[in-house]
């Protein structure tokens, strides 16, 4: 009888038995992204193992490595909330003088990476080390409650962004890190979810087999943070690329006249030209995303709120080269 | 055979590294530390010194990259001062609690505002807390020698702590005075590799560094980086007695000058105490019976010694270049913490001087003393004093 390879190594290096929510979407991505640096140090020097992880301050920090416990089966490193690419620059340059072969990859998440993170994030790049900085974006601090980070989406409800009778709930657009990550021109910068996960590992595994800086920002949900049910976290991440809220995209060598633009799917519409996504006219309105989490329920009230959000997505598409078509609900 | 250069103590720091061997510098310029990690990164240009130069983007990614560095294993070096070990605050506790042997060279300058790159002890004495060593250098071959015994001190299993060596801003950092580099064999011999036990970021076998730990846990790490201190008192005389074997130079956590028949000691650090070395010269050709003692060890804090050498003082008159708001100085603190369940005590007299590079002269000791001798005397005297404070433009 033929026994279908697994499409990812059964190998594991977030064990079972570490403290995430049921339905936690940033758990799923830390566990596929150490997976597919496995494969790719396989692939790349003989050796699954050959990785270090050095992770911020954080939920999937705090929900990892409570003391006497672990969960990670990987050289692992937490120092603070602001320096896990300092210290992964360390830990990458230790191994250079120890002529340890392997790569290092870094893991923040939005708060540790878009905010308190964003200058030693910045030296990493660079400084050029042999390092891939993942940030987990769960739109918001987790680990102490649910407060605004600064790649919170408009109008989502957070403590510290709550809607009111002057408030819209969060009243900034998001901050796209991966662009910012871009501009240093290193070579390798991308977006995932995990609800395509053959992508994100792809891209995981592009990333460490890159000789250099990498940067890989994936959306995951918080169950808590997101008001949503837990079994919902990958329908809802699904749909957030779906609606066009979440692109995909990847952006080598900083050149951003050649972004890579993925098809969304769910039945956009996707317009090319020489191979070059150039429009996308999605089918799904993002209602429908926004509809599935308790963090967007002051909006239906509202629904300029909702064409003010639109337009932001468009607007950041358009930052991309894309133009999009966002369709309002059926009435 | 040891040459001997003339030197500032910026160089001295960086030859110490050199000398050292470290695998990793992570450092970001600043005044007056700067010709540190230009020099290391000369010597790492010119493949003298084998190292990873990180030339880092701000002082807290600096401590961080050399958290991550010697968690991996590795020996780590840099140098700051003021403001820039002021942005570390928050990883010094971090190397300490996670027992990471890294030292840092500091040359000890005051913090803002007013901004001023002079020197006092304020930086360095505001880490006092953070559970790393620290060691004061009265000249630029006690810069050098004292980065070696920090780094021996700090590796050893039964301390395992960070530890900074400061030096006065300006008056060291950028005097020149010859220096002794010591013969690199022995430095190895004295050194020996570094492979640590505990901290390493091996696939082969993995450990999670740097975990949470709830209140069942917290108290305990705490307590062990209290106990490696206690241990390091010892370490540290040991590391002493072996560099005084090896190199021929004598360096003790108090040093005592002309102490034995005083009755007022002087008591400082760093390069002060040459000062008031020359200034007790003059006193005792008059017949004043004065001394010194130099604490060349702040953390741990030798209450031992300080105890001992109580013993042998009417008057500790404490001079020092920092401030504990409304207590004195830290030393004061130290000094009547460590004596307070004495028997017999001297009376301690606290003078505060020399901030943010204010000359330190003898017209000013002369005041300390004056004030001194009044509590020798039995008269009454102000228990904090402010020497060389110009209260004509308050």
């Amino acid at each position: 009888m033929a026994v279908r390879k697994p499409p990812i190594t059964t190998r594991e290096y977030w064990a079972p038995g570490h403290a995430a929510c049921a339905g936690c979407g940033c758990a799923a991505a830390l566990r596929l992204a150490t997976k597919a640096f496995s494969e790719a140090m396989e692939e790349k020097y003989g050796d699954p193992n050959a990785f270090a992880i050095a992770q911020a301050t954080g939920c999937m920090e705090v929900v990892s490595a409570v003391f006497p416990y672990t969960a990670w089966k990987a050289p692992w490193l937490h120092v603070a909330f602001e320096n896990a690419a300092a210290a992964a620059s360390g830990v990458e340059a230790a191994w250079k003088k120890l002529g340890r072969k392997g790569k290092i990859l870094a893991i923040g998440g939005d708060g540790g990476t878009a905010d308190i993170g964003m200058q030693a994030l910045s030296g990493m790049l660079e400084r050029w080390h042999n390092v891939v900085y993942l940030m987990y974006d769960n739109e918001a601090y987790m680990n102490t409650g649910i407060q605004r980070s600064s790649s919170t989406p408009y109008g989502a409800w957070t403590t510290t962004s709550p809607p009111g009778k002057y408030s819209i709930g969060e009243d900034k657009p998001k901050k796209w890190v991966a662009l910012i990550a871009a501009a240093h021109q290193i070579p390798y910068v991308a977006t995932a979810s995990v609800a395509n996960p053959y992508d994100y590992i792809r891209k995981m595994k592009k990333a460490a087999k890159i000789d250099g800086p990498a940067f890989i920002q994936v959306q995951c949900t918080c169950v808590p943070g997101w008001r949503a049910p837990p079994e919902k976290s990958i329908e809802i991440t699904r749909l957030a690329i779906e609606t066009g809220v979440w692109p995909l995209f990847e952006i080598e060598n900083g050149d951003f006249h050649n972004i890579k633009i993925q098809a969304p799917g769910g039945g956009a519409k996707v317009k090319r030209e020489g191979g070059r996504v150039v429009a996308i006219e999605f089918k799904k309105p993002i209602e429908e995303y926004l509809k599935l989490q308790g963090r967007f329920k002051h909006l239906f009230k509202q629904p300029e709120a909702i064409d003010q959000l639109r337009e932001q997505i468009k607007a950041m598409w358009k930052t991309l080269g894309v133009e999009v078509t966002l369709p309002k609900p059926e009435e | 055979m040891p040459i001997r250069k003339v030197m500032k103590a910026n160089e001295a720091a960086a030859w110490a590294a050199k000398l050292a061997k470290p695998k990793v510098i992570a450092a970001f310029p600043i005044t007056p530390s700067t010709l540190v990690p230009e020099k290391i990164s000369e010597f790492v240009a010119d493949g003298e010194l084998d190292a990873e130069f990180i030339k880092v983007e701000s002082e807290h990614s600096a401590i961080s990259a050399c958290v991550g560095a010697s968690a991996a294993g590795v020996r780590t070096f840099t140098a700051t001062a003021s403001q820039g070990l002021a942005l570390m605050h928050e990883i010094l506790f971090i190397a300490a609690g996670m027992r990471l042997p890294i030292v840092i060279a500091v040359g000890n300058r005051a913090l803002s505002a007013p901004i001023n790159i002079w020197n006092d002890w304020q930086d360095t004495i505001s880490e006092r807390d953070t559970g790393w060593l620290q060691f004061y250098a009265e000249n630029n071959q006690e810069a050098l020698d004292l980065i070696l015994i920090a780094f021996k001190v700090a590796e050893d299993e039964r301390v395992l702590l960070p530890a900074m060596v400061g030096f006065d801003a300006f008056i060291l950092t950028h005097t020149v005075e010859p220096v002794e580099i010591p013969d690199q064999e022995l430095v190895d011999e004295f050194l020996g590799e570094y492979v640590p036990k505990h901290a390493y970021l091996d696939p082969s076998r993995p450990i999670t560094q740097g975990t949470l730990a709830f209140p069942a846990h917290y108290m305990e790490a705490r307590y062990t980086v209290w106990e490696a201190n206690e241990n390091a008192k010892k370490v540290i005389d040991e590391a002493f007695a072996e560099f005084e074997k090896r190199f021929g130079r004598k360096y003790q956590k108090i040093e005592e000058y002309r102490t034995d028949d005083a009755e007022i000691i002087f008591v400082t650090m760093g390069s002060l105490a040459g000062t008031v070395k020359e200034y007790v010269d003059m006193l005792r050709e008059k017949g004043v019976k004065v001394g010194v003692a130099k604490l060349t060890v702040y953390r741990p804090f030798p209450t031992e010694e300080v105890r001992e050498l109580a013993k042998k003082a009417k008057v500790l008159a404490l001079l020092e270049k920092n401030v504990t708001f409304s207590v004195g100085g830290a030393l004061f603190q130290d000094f009547s913490r460590a004596l307070i369940n004495e028997k017999e005590k001297p009376v301690i007299v606290d003078f505060i001087l020399g901030l943010g590079g204010r000359d330190v002269t003898f017209k000013d000791l002369d005041e300390a003393l004056g004030i001194a001798q009044k509590a020798l005397a039995g008269e009454e005297f102000d228990e904090v004093n402010w020497i060389g404070l110009r209260k004509e433009i308050l």
